[in-house]
C-alpha cells in the first residue's frame, strides 16, 4: 500500500518538474539569442537583456568563492585536525550545523547591519558576496570535515612515522586525499549561493541598473532578482524574458552540479584504500 | 658486550585509567632483530609505539619511565618528535602506501625535509627500493600508483619509504600479518639483510616468524614483560611457565 503511495508521490513530483521545465524551455529557449545576453535593461521587452544581472551573478560567484573557500576549508581543517575535543568544540559543532539551516533572509538582515552600515560597504558586490559567503560557510565547513574524516588514519600515521609535522601531514596527505570531497561540497555550496535572492534583496541589490559592474564596490543586479523583477511586469514580453533568464540560471546551476557529480565519481574511483 | 642502542627503564603506560604497560625494563643492542610476542592486547604494540612516540596523539595516553636511544631520553622536552621519527622508522600492520606514485611514496620522507635535488632523490629511491628487495619489480614503473601493486609489494614499498629516511631503528608492527606466505617469506628475508645496517624491532603473532627472524624475543602478557632472552633460549628452554604455555599454544 505504502509502496504505491510512494511511487505515486515520486511520479507526481517528477511530473511537476517536467511540466515546469517543459514550459520554461518552450517559452524561454526561443528568446535566447546574442542580443539577450549582451543588452542592458530596457523598457521594451524585446530590447532588454541580461548582461548586467549575468555579470552580477558571475561577479558574486567569483567573489563569494574567494571569500568562502579559504575560510570554510580552513575552519573545516582546524575543527577536524587541530581542534581538541571539548565542550566548546561540541557547542561550535552543533551551531555550525544549525547555521546551515538558518533562513537566508536572516543572513541578509545581519549583513545589512554589519557589512552595509557598520563597515560602510554600501549596496556593493562586495557586501553581497560577503553575505552569501556567510550563508554557504557552514555548508563548506561541513563538507570539508566529512571529506577529511574519510581519509584513513593509517595515511596520517604513515606520514607522521616518516617525520612529518602535523601541518605537513595535513597539507601533503590529508588535503590531496580529501580534495575531491571538498571541491564537490564547495561547488554545491556555490550553486546554492547564486540562486539565493532574499538576502541580497535585503541588502539592496538593484532591481534596475544600467551600469556594468567593474569593481567589487559597484552596485549590482543578479539573475534571480532580474527574474523576479520581470515577472512582476504586466507585459507578456517581460514574462518571456523572465523564463529565458530562468533557463540561463538553471543552466548555470545544472552545469555546476554536473561538475560536482563528475568530480565526486572520479574521486571515488581513484581513491580506494 | 655491544653497547645498548635502546634502553627502556620502568615504563608504565596508561590510557585514561587503564594500566596497559606495567613496569617494563628492556635493553636492545644495535644491529639486532628483537621480536615482541604475546597475546592480543598484551601491550606489545603500545610499547612499540612508545619508541617513536606514535602514542602522543592518542587521547588519554600517559607514560612514566624513560626510553633512551643512544643514551638520550626521547621523551625529553627538548626532543623534536619529528627528528626522532626520522631516526626511528615504522612499518605498519596493513600496507599503507600514500595514494601517489611509487616514486613519490619513497621520497616523501626526504621531500618533507626540504630535499629537492633530483639526483639525490633518484639515488635514494633506487637505494631504498633495492634494500627493500622490490627494485627489480618496479624499476620500470616508478610513476605508477603504489595502490596498484599487490599487498606484498605495497608493504615492501612502505619498507622502502621508511628506509629512505635512513633511520637507525626500524619498528615493524606485524608487518606480514596481512600478507600471503610468499610475500611473508620475502619480508622475512629482507629483515635478515637489513639487520646489518639497522636495529629492528618486530611485533608478531606468528611464533615461527619470531623464531626465524629474531635474535632476541620479548614475551608480553597483560602489560608485563614476562620473559626477555635470546630467541633460542626462549623457545627451547623458557624460564617462565606462562611463556612455555604461550609458545606451545596452550593459550593465546
Amino acid at each position: 500500500m505504502f509502496h504505491w503511495f510512494g511511487i505515486g508521490c515520486t511520479i507526481f513530483g517528477l511530473l511537476m518538474l517536467a511540466v515546469f521545465l517543459g514550459s520554461v524551455l518552450i517559452e524561454g529557449l526561443p528568446r535566447l539569442d546574442w542580443q539577450f545576453f549582451t543588452s542592458l535593461p530596457s523598457r521594451k521587452p524585446e530590447n532588454a537583456g541580461i548582461l548586467i544581472p549575468l555579470l552580477g551573478t558571475i561577479w558574486i560567484m567569483v567573489l563569494t568563492s574567494l571569500i568562502a573557500i579559504p575560510f570554510g576549508v580552513a575552519s573545516g581543517i582546524y575543527l577536524e585536525e587541530y581542534g581538541k575535543k571539548s565542550r566548546l568544540a561540541t557547542i561550535i559543532e552543533i551551531n555550525i550545523t544549525n547555521l546551515a539551516g538558518v533562513p537566508s533572509i536572516i543572513y541578509g538582515l545581519l549583513a545589512l547591519e554589519v557589512f552595509v552600515r557598520i563597515l560602510g560597504l554600501g549596496k556593493s558586490l562586495l557586501a553581497g558576496s560577503l553575505t552569501l559567503a556567510l550563508l554557504i560557510l557552514p555548508i563548506i565547513i561541513v563538507a570539508t570535515r566529512e571529506a577529511i574524516r574519510a581519509v584513513p588514519k593509517t595515511i596520517r600515521e604513515a606520514s607522521y612515522a616518516l617525520g612529518a609535522t602535523k601541518w605537513q601531514t595535513t597539507w601533503f596527505q590529508v588535503l590531496p586525499a580529501s580534495s575531491g570531497g571538498i571541491v564537490t561540497g564547495v561547488i554545491l555550496a556555490i550553486s546554492r549561493a547564486i540562486g539565493e535572492t532574499a538576502p541580497l534583496i535585503v541588502i539592496g541589490a538593484m532591481l534596475y541598473t544600467t551600469t556594468i559592474p567593474v569593481s567589487p564596490m559597484d552596485d549590482f543586479a543578479i539573475l534571480p532578482i532580474q527574474i523576479f523583477n520581470w515577472l512582476s511586469r504586466p507585459q507578456h514580453g517581460f514574462i518571456v524574458n523572465a523564463t529565458a533568464a530562468i533557463v540561463v540560471l538553471l543552466a548555470i546551476t545544472f552545469i555546476l552540479n554536473g561538475i560536482a557529480i563528475y568530480l565526486r565519481n572520479r574521486w571515488q574511483k581513484k581513491v580506494k584504500w | 658486550m655491544a653497547t645498548d642502542k635502546l634502553t627502556a627503564e620502568k615504563i608504565n603506560v596508561y590510557y585514561d585509567e587503564a594500566h596497559v604497560i606495567k613496569n617494563v625494563d628492556m635493553a636492545i643492542q644495535a644491529n639486532t632483530v628483537t621480536a615482541f610476542i604475546g597475546p592480543s592486547g598484551c601491550g606489545k604494540s603500545t610499547f612499540l609505539r612508545c619508541i617513536n612516540r606514535m602514542n602522543d596523539y592518542i587521547d588519554g595516553f600517559r607514560k612514566t619511565g624513560n626510553i633512551l636511544i643512544d643514551g638520550k631520553d626521547i621523551y625529553d622536552r627538548k626532543v623534536n618528535v619529528e627528528a626522532l621519527r626520522k631516526e626511528v622508522g615504522m612499518v605498519f600492520q596493513k600496507p599503507n602506501p600514500f595514494p601517489k606514485s611509487i616514486y613519490e611514496n619513497v621520497i616523501y620522507g626526504l621531500r618533507i625535509q626540504g630535499i629537492r635535488n633530483k639526483a639525490v632523490l633518484d639515488e635514494a629511491v633506487e637505494r631504498s627500493l633495492r634494500q627493500a628487495a622490490i627494485w627489480d619489480e618496479v624499476k620500470d614503473n616508478l610513476n605508477k600508483s603504489a595502490l596498484s601493486l599487490s599487498g606484498g609489494q605495497q608493504q615492501r614499498i612502505c619498507i622502502a619509504r621508511t628506509l629512505a629516511v635512513e633511520p637507525s631503528i626500524v619498528l615493524m608492527d606485524e608487518p606480514a600479518s596481512a600478507l600471503d606466505p610468499i610475500s611473508t617469506a620475502k619480508i622475512e628475508e629482507l629483515i635478515h639483510h637489513l639487520k646489518s645496517q639497522y636495529t629492528i624491532i618486530i611485533v608478531t603473532h606468528n611464533m615461527q616468524q619470531a623464531g626465524r627472524v629474531s635474535d632476541k624475543v620479548a614475551f608480553f602478557y597483560i602489560g608485563e614483560l614476562i620473559e626477555y632472552s635470546s630467541t633460542k633460549e626462549l623457545f627451547i628452554n623458557p624460564k617462565e611457565e606462562l611463556t612455555q604455555n604461550y609458545i606451545t599454544g596452550r593459550f593465546g
